[in-house]
């Protein structure tokens, strides 16, 4: 029963998007005002219905109801229940579900809430925004029905790739999602502007508080998602270019420079085109990210076997949406007039140059992620991968470390360089002092070489807009800010030092015997099986040491899961301050032997760190933000109401 | 610089940097594929037209039975890799994917040496049945069966 009430619950959110938008665009018009109370409400029962159907969705992957064919082609009775729930969204069609939950949820909030819009522009934008939702509810019940029914109903399920049985996969998703799609906020504000022509500084500061939610869940999306990739796979890498996380990448570059250029569009009443292009060209990218995913073009381990024939379904739909909203751009462009002037050396200057290189990169990362596609239509193979996207994406990445040192102590509208040269020969001598540092300890190539001393500079650097400023007076936004700026820093050291300094030692050792790696001993004592709820396991014992201090214990496994039969190695790391020892237990070798493969990562985990400072810098941004227009909202409540009672 | 500037120009202006600036970026890029792209050959392919040596390549086809040798320190692999047509000598170092045997489908990531053996620093296996290298469903389907009946 429960699928079919998701199923009807599903059906009945698609009828209400179709119902949002006619109301919304029949309301733009003059005869039909009278609908323009409906619109608000049904987007917000729209959203929940949606999330009905997810939970629906959810029970029966909960109580594996077989007889759910998605339940029974993706889970097992034997799972642990926390990965029964998390398989929800583990395939296909769950994903696609969660993917228009979220998007329903987005729009139902902000007609919730949004109250400093225009009417007849949030009529737009939540017009637009079911526009988008109707496009995918047709995809799910169409191509990807979430609830269909198996018959006869099997004895028991084939089970969840084990890769995906990990708790990172509990949480990654769902925060990606609402980051990748939360963007689609910013799309149909980009959207109802166009179509209302009021873009100035209300609309960016009403969009603002939006795209930055969705930017701190995506930025922790990809965070978590790096560091599961690092020690589910265990191959010691944290980032592989893999067209997945390409497709997460893509839209964060771009709604990165869409932050940045809608402050210049809220404080200066400059960049209006190009905020608005960036609110559409950042929820394509989250589009054209779910289409080379979900199609299954490119084969990773996150397209779960898919047919292509959903593939060309998700590019009618980007073309029909993407094409769209340039169209309109296009239309529409011309009318938006140029803002404010502004000299090149300025704050609004350094945003330009911000966004110029943000949009580089992205360029960029989508040219590599589709040229193997575009090779393969010409008849040859490829695959690209780091030697072309680090030298590349560094390229104009280091141009931007520059601006983002410079460019918040600059003034708006008009500045002089040796104004703010003084404070900045600070993060200079840094610079300089890590570059002496680097070259003494010798033998590192450039790209780490560049991350290092640019990473020193920089993290002073970041500090800087808060000099001659009463702490306890800075505004949260401007905290934010110069903590987001400094998590680049931190996760570019990081990065760079991984690369860097990385030891790796891949040996055959009997149990009892000693190796090295970097400053650690590590000993294996013994080699044992072990037994999990659905799987069985050859367990290492490693008495690991660092310099000789008191030992340790890692336990890392090599799984051999049985639905569906698969063997993953279960990586063991343990962290120090200064690094992470990262170890994997191979397979048996001759004369009683295993291998082990073993990494000292020095200052690694600064990586993630700096995501979650980056993260956090929006966090405080926002809240700052938020707090600031609800204590605008309620001065202005008491005025009126002064008002009244005067006039009384 | 002379104060700002009209606005009609400064759109332009910002107009010309970003173009530049962009298509500096798409050319950069065009002339950095055609060097960095990893080109996937099968043994007769790379047999054929050998790559320079010091270029990542991927290469596809079946692990030869009876090839698999396991050097004395325990994690150094021999093995060859044959589509029927030509057979390439391989050298790994590391943990081999689980599914990695002999008689079945694998891509090796890395480069083709002077001496004609191709040394790999990353091997892909058939994972699972949900999960195969875009190159290796090509293979299965059109050499995999011959080169299976002709090593049987």
């Amino acid at each position: 029963m429960t699928a079919e009430f998701g199923l009807a619950a599903l059906w009945l959110a698609a009828a209400l998007a179709v119902l949002q938008l006619v109301a919304g665009a029949l309301a733009l018009t003059q005869r039909g005002s009278d609908l323009a109370g409906v619109v608000r409400p049904v987007a917000v029962v729209q959203g929940l219905l949606a999330l009905v159907a997810f939970a629906a969705l959810i029970r029966v992957f909960a109580i594996t109801d077989l007889s759910v064919k998605l339940v029974a082609l993706n889970s097992h009775s034997m799972k642990p229940l926390i990965y029964k729930i998390a398989g929800t969204w583990g395939n296909h069609e769950g994903s696609m579900l969660l993917w228009v939950t979220v998007m329903g949820m987005a729009g139902g909030f902000v007609a919730l809430v949004e109250r400093r819009l225009p009417e007849r522009t949030m009529l737009a934008t939540l017009a637009g925004q079911a526009f988008v939702s109707i496009g995918f509810y047709a995809f799910l019940l169409i191509a990807s029905n979430p609830f269909e029914r198996l018959s006869p109903v099997p004895a028991e399920g084939n089970g969840l790739n084990p890769l995906l049985q990990d708790l990172g996969l509990a949480f990654h998703p769902p925060t990606l999602y609402l980051g990748y799609v939360g963007l689609s906020v910013a799309f149909s504000f980009a959207i109802g502007a166009l179509v209302t022509r009021e873009v100035g500084p209300a609309f960016a500061r009403a969009m603002r508080p939006w795209v930055l939610g969705a930017w701190i869940f995506l930025t922790l999306g990809i965070t978590a998602g790096s560091y599961w990739a690092y020690y589910e796979l265990g191959w010691g890498g944290w980032w592989f270019w893999d067209p997945v996380e390409n497709a997460s990448l893509m839209p964060w570059l771009a709604a990165t420079a869409l932050l940045h250029s809608a402050s210049v569009l809220a404080a200066r009443n400059a960049l209006r085109a190009w905020t608005i292009m960036l609110g559409v060209v950042a929820f394509s990218m989250s589009m054209i990210g779910t289409f080379l995913v979900r199609s299954g073009i490119l084969t990773s381990v996150h397209a779960f076997a898919v047919d292509p024939e959903r593939g060309t379904f998700i590019l009618a739909l980007l073309a029909i949406n993407i094409g769209g909203a340039l169209t309109l751009f296009g239309l529409r462009a011309g009318t938006v007039t140029e803002g404010e002037r502004f000299a090149p050396v300025s704050r609004e200057g350094a945003l330009v140059l911000n966004n110029v290189m943000l949009s580089a990169i992205l360029g960029i990362v989508l040219f590599g992620t589709l040229y193997p596609l575009l090779a393969e239509a010409l008849g040859a193979k490829v695959s690209v991968g780091p030697p072309y996207f680090n030298p590349m994406t560094a390229l104009f990445f280091v141009p931007m470390l520059l601006v983002l040192a410079v460019g918040p102590l600059l003034r708006w509208r008009r500045d002089r360089m040796n104004r703010v040269s003084r404070p900045l020969l600070l993060a200079a001598v840094v610079t300089l002092l890590a570059l002496i540092g680097v070259v003494l300890l010798g033998g590192v190539s450039l790209l780490p070489f560049l991350g290092l001393t640019l990473g020193a500079g920089l993290a002073v650097a970041s500090f800087l807009p808060l000099r001659d400023r009463n702490l306890r007076r800075t505004p949260l936004p401007i905290w934010g800010m110069v903590i987001a700026h400094f998590g680049v820093a931190v996760s570019l050291i990081g990065m760079a030092s991984e690369s860097a300094f990385s030891v790796e030692r891949l040996v055959a050792v009997r149990p009892g015997e000693v190796t090295s790696v970097g400053p650690w001993s590590v000993r294996l004592a013994r080699v044992e099986p072990v037994a999990g709820p659905n799987w069985t396991a050859l367990e290492g014992e490693l008495q690991v040491s660092y310099r000789n201090a008191a030992p340790s214990v890692l336990r890392p496994q090599s799984r051999s899961f049985w639905a569906p039969t698969q063997q993953t190695s279960e990586s063991a790391l343990l962290t120090r301050w200064n690094g992470q020892l990262y170890t994997v237990l191979g397979e048996e070798a001759s004369q009683g032997r295993w291998q082990l493969r073993l990494w000292w990562k020095p200052f690694v985990s600064l990586i993630w760190a700096g995501g979650f400072l980056i993260a956090l810098g929006g966090v405080l941004a926002l809240f700052g933000r938020v707090a600031s227009d609800l204590r605008r909202l309620i001065a202005r409540d008491k005025i009126v109401y002064r008002r009244e009672r005067q006039g009384r | 610089m002379a104060g700002p500037l009209k606005a009609k120009h400064q759109r332009l202006v910002l107009l010309v940097i970003a173009l530049v600036v962009l298509l500096g970026a798409a050319l950069l890029a065009t002339w950095a594929l055609r060097n960095q792209a990893s080109y996937f050959y099968v043994p007769s392919e790379i047999v054929a037209r050998p790559p320079a040596s010091d270029r990542a390549v991927r290469l596809g086809g079946m692990v030869e039975k009876g090839s698999l040798h396991t050097a004395p320190d325990g994690v150094t692999v021999d093995f060859v890799v044959g589509d029927g047509k030509a057979r390439v000598p391989v050298r790994f170092a590391g943990i081999v994917p689980s599914l990695f045997v002999e008689g079945s489908g694998v891509v090796a990531e890395g480069k083709l040496g002077r001496d004609g053996t191709f040394v790999a620093d990353n091997l892909l296996a058939k994972h699972d049945e949900n999960y195969v290298p875009r190159e290796m469903q090509d293979m299965t389907s059109e050499q995999a069966k011959k080169v299976v009946a002709e090593t049987k």
